[in-house]
């Protein structure tokens, strides 16, 4: 087997194994395998189709359509690209916000991490953790959850109702909201909406709790398979408030290195450029960025969950901030480096956001009449916010004419395109050097790809029964054998 | 007593010199449109407000009334002729609504909706039209117009302008605004001109407005098209007696 796993020594010999999810419009992804004769793994990369047509079709667009328009970026996280994209446009029209429409776009961002966290671990991934990655297929998805543990599963689904309804309220509409404008927000939220978040938010965040309780069951009860599955080290890079608190609406950018020694901090991400550079390789579409000064040989990192709770000095609400102790503190540390970590982080940022929005529901500034603010026009703006999937930036140009001249956009499952393939290729040494290949080995591959919740068709499509089609190949690319996973789930030869 | 003419089998009084539409909206009675304007002359050109009469199809906005007229207006066979045009309207420039500023205060996106077209219908043509962002406070943005001439008409009937006009035939048939160098920052247009009103897709647009008003609150989100045309109408305040939705207007 090889070392690195990226290029095989000797590809002309090799069959190809390709995991190609049928596309939806995020992009998606691919994954090929490399094997010999004997099953060995000689290759192993991730290909993410991202919609990079955007960043032109933009240009010519007047500046105040932009944090609309680029909810059409993906349908998953549309809010995550609105707020990006207005925190830009405030430095546009040079406005420091109000407190109103500071906190109700913090509101619409919490909203939308508590719904896209439900979705991501009760919807997307439940199925594989609590069943076993190579759990009877036909089971393996949220009907099968909701059949065997009809309870969990109906906290997720209301949960994540509820993250929408936040939504609905603070952006007008479920998807598609229109509610954060350049310098601020079009709407406050009244009593009578804020009284109706009220009444279940409570439960809300009880029921969050509980979830982190789950998260760690798991590690607690499959500990070897927990800490060591697709582990590998990696230098992170999350933003982090002024005093060091997980923040994931504002504040400056963090990077330590894989020994947790800090390479920058409160990094002013106005000039992000000087401190993260794209690469690009031949074999994918979707760049790599790196941290200019560990280079793009070994400067990739991981952003997202896992590196915001365990790169914070500490969480600014009180049982997040405890269950983040406890996540530190558990086995020696061990699930802080771990793939399947990201699940855990994920459910202490959900207990997180569900208790900011408990606080923010109580706070008399929602009902303010103060909405917009501007200043002096600026030509070039960026907007930084953490995502439900890691750190996203927007970066516009806009002329004297308000139109936008250049767009920049690196989006979290771009920042961690070089982590999924070392947590995949780390995985085909653990489970599929060797060994016949069967779909629930290739579960695997997915279950480590899902860990990082990419926005990919391949790891969100609903019930776990997207179509996949994996292909061998002989040594000229001549398809020897197909295997098929039906829309229905079904799998064949 | 006035004379009358049928409306799917309503009786409609009239003036005369009115036309079909102005007397049918006048009563309470809709009839979808799209280039004609209570408060300019007929223009003709859509086609949406086109309607049966004797069994010949009329645009109604041009067609005089007269007494005795049998007029079919809400039958399928329209229906389906208007929302052939409305698609290809659709088609024929690049309308996102979910990204446009109009949304919501949209007539062509209104009548979408009231008339339920669901589908696209035709091949999307993506024509490419550049904006014309050159005036400080005004934008064009020319991939969404419909050539109804509205505009075209305000500006010269109302504001005594002629900023803009129509040039091109057939498919090649665009907006063009009156300067030499074809920039709207060369004309004398400004923001209270009457042609800054009338447009009834996201052409012409003050700048900096964008999504300023939410989603709940704009013009047909509250009453679909088919009520709100009514409101604009010029009413018949003795149509054979009370008219109930003369009440409160003007
Ligand atoms: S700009 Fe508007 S009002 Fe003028 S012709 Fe085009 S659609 Fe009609
Ligand atoms: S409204 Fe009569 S043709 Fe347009």
């Amino acid at each position: 087997m090889g070392n690195d796993l990226e290029t095989a020594a000797h590809p002309e010999k090799l069959r190809r194994v390709a995991i190609d999810p049928v596309s939806r419009v995020e992009g998606h992804g691919k994954v090929t395998l490399l094997l010999d004769e004997d099953d060995r793994v000689h290759q192993v990369r991730l290909h993410i189709v991202e919609f990079r047509g955007f960043e032109k079709f933009i240009q010519g667009r007047p500046y105040w359509e932009a944090p609309v328009m680029v909810q059409r970026l993906c349908g998953i996280c549309p809010v995550s690209h609105h707020l990006a994209a207005s925190k830009a446009m405030d430095m546009i029209v040079g406005a420091t916000l109000t407190p109103t429409a500071e906190k109700i776009r913090r509101l619409m961002h919490y909203g939308q991490i508590l719904q896209s966290h439900a979705l991501h671990f009760f919807h997307l991934c439940s199925p594989d953790l609590l069943f076993g990655f190579d759990s009877e297929m036909a089971k393996r998805n949220i009907v099968g959850i909701a059949a065997t543990y009809p309870e969990i599963a109906r906290q997720g689904v209301l949960l994540r109702k509820f993250g929408q309804e936040v939504i609905r309220i603070t952006a007008g509409k479920r998807i598609h909201g229109t509610g954060s404008i350049p310098g601020g927000v079009n709407k406050n939220v009244s009593i009578e909406e804020r009284d109706y978040l009220l009444k279940d938010i409570e439960q809300v965040v009880a029921w969050s709790r509980e979830s982190v309780g789950i998260a760690r069951q798991l590690f607690e009860q499959n500990l070897d398979l927990y800490n060591n599955f697709g582990r590998f080290k990696a230098h992170t890079l999350n933003m982090v408030r002024g005093d060091g608190a997980l923040d994931l609406y504002h504040g400056g950018l963090r990077a330590r290195d894989m020994d947790g020694k800090t390479l920058f901090d409160h990094y002013d991400y106005s000039h992000y450029w000087d401190v993260i550079f794209e690469d690009v390789k031949t074999w994918s579409y979707m760049k790599f960025p790196f941290l200019r000064s560990l280079g793009p040989e070994t400067g990739w990192y991981r952003v997202g969950p896992l590196s915001r709770v365990t790169q914070c000095d500490f969480i600014p609400t009180l049982q997040a901030e405890q269950a983040r102790v406890e996540f530190l503190a558990f086995n020696g540390g061990s699930a802080t480096g771990a793939t399947l970590g990201f699940h855990w982080a994920r459910m202490i940022e959900m207990l997180h956001a569900a208790e900011v929005i408990q606080d923010l529901l109580h706070d008399p500034d929602l009902q303010g009449n103060d909405l917009v603010s501007k200043g002096e026009r600026q030509e070039r703006g960026v907007g930084v916010i953490e995502a439900p999937r890691g750190t996203l930036i927007h970066h516009y140009k806009v002329d004297e004419n308000d139109q936008i001249v250049r767009c920049n956009l690196i989006v979290s499952t771009t920042h961690n395109n070089q982590a999924m393939n070392e947590a995949i290729r780390q995985v085909a040494r653990q489970y599929i050097d060797g060994r016949k290949l069967t779909e629930g080995l290739l579960n695997h591959i997915e279950v480590a790809i899902r860990a990082f919740d990419p926005c990919l068709s391949c790891a969100t499509h609903a019930l776990g029964k997207m179509p996949l089609e994996v292909e061998l190949l002989d040594v000229e690319g001549d398809r020897v054998d197909v295997l098929t996973r039906s829309s229905d789930g079904s799998f064949c030869s | 007593m006035k004379e009358t003419f049928l409306l799917d089998g309503s009786t409609i009084p009239f003036e005369p010199g009115q036309t079909v539409i102005q007397a049918a909206l006048a009563a309470g009675h809709y009839i979808p449109h799209l280039c004609y304007h209570p408060e300019f002359k007929p223009h003709g050109s859509c086609k949406l407000c086109t309607v049966k009469i004797n069994g010949r199809t009329v645009a109604s906005c041009t067609m005089p009334a007269e007494a005795g007229l049998q007029v079919e207006s809400e039958i399928e066979e329209l229906n389906a002729l208007r929302r052939s045009l409305v698609q290809m309207l659709f088609a024929e420039g690049n309308h996102f609504c979910p990204s446009c500023e109009k949304s919501g205060n949209c007539l062509l996106q209104a009548l979408g909706y009231d008339l339920e077209v669901h589908a696209t219908g035709f091949r999307h043509l993506y024509p490419d039209r550049p904006l014309d962002a050159s005036h400080p406070d005004i934008l064009l943005d020319f991939n969404r117009c419909i050539l109804c001439e509205l505009c075209v008409r305000a500006s010269s009937e109302v504001d005594g302008k002629n900023v803009f006009a129509l040039s091109g035939r057939g498919i090649t048939k665009h907006l063009i605004v009156n300067a030499e160098s074809g920039k709207l920052s060369d004309t004398n247009i400004s923001l209270t001109d009457k042609a800054m009103q009338v447009c009834p897709v996201g052409v012409i647009l003050p700048k900096r407005v964008g999504f300023s008003v939410p989603i709940g609150e704009r013009r047909y989100d509250q009453r679909p098209i088919s009520a709100q045309a009514l409101d604009d109408a010029p009413r018949q305040t003795d149509a054979g007696g009370n008219c109930a939705a003369c009440e409160g207007t003007p």
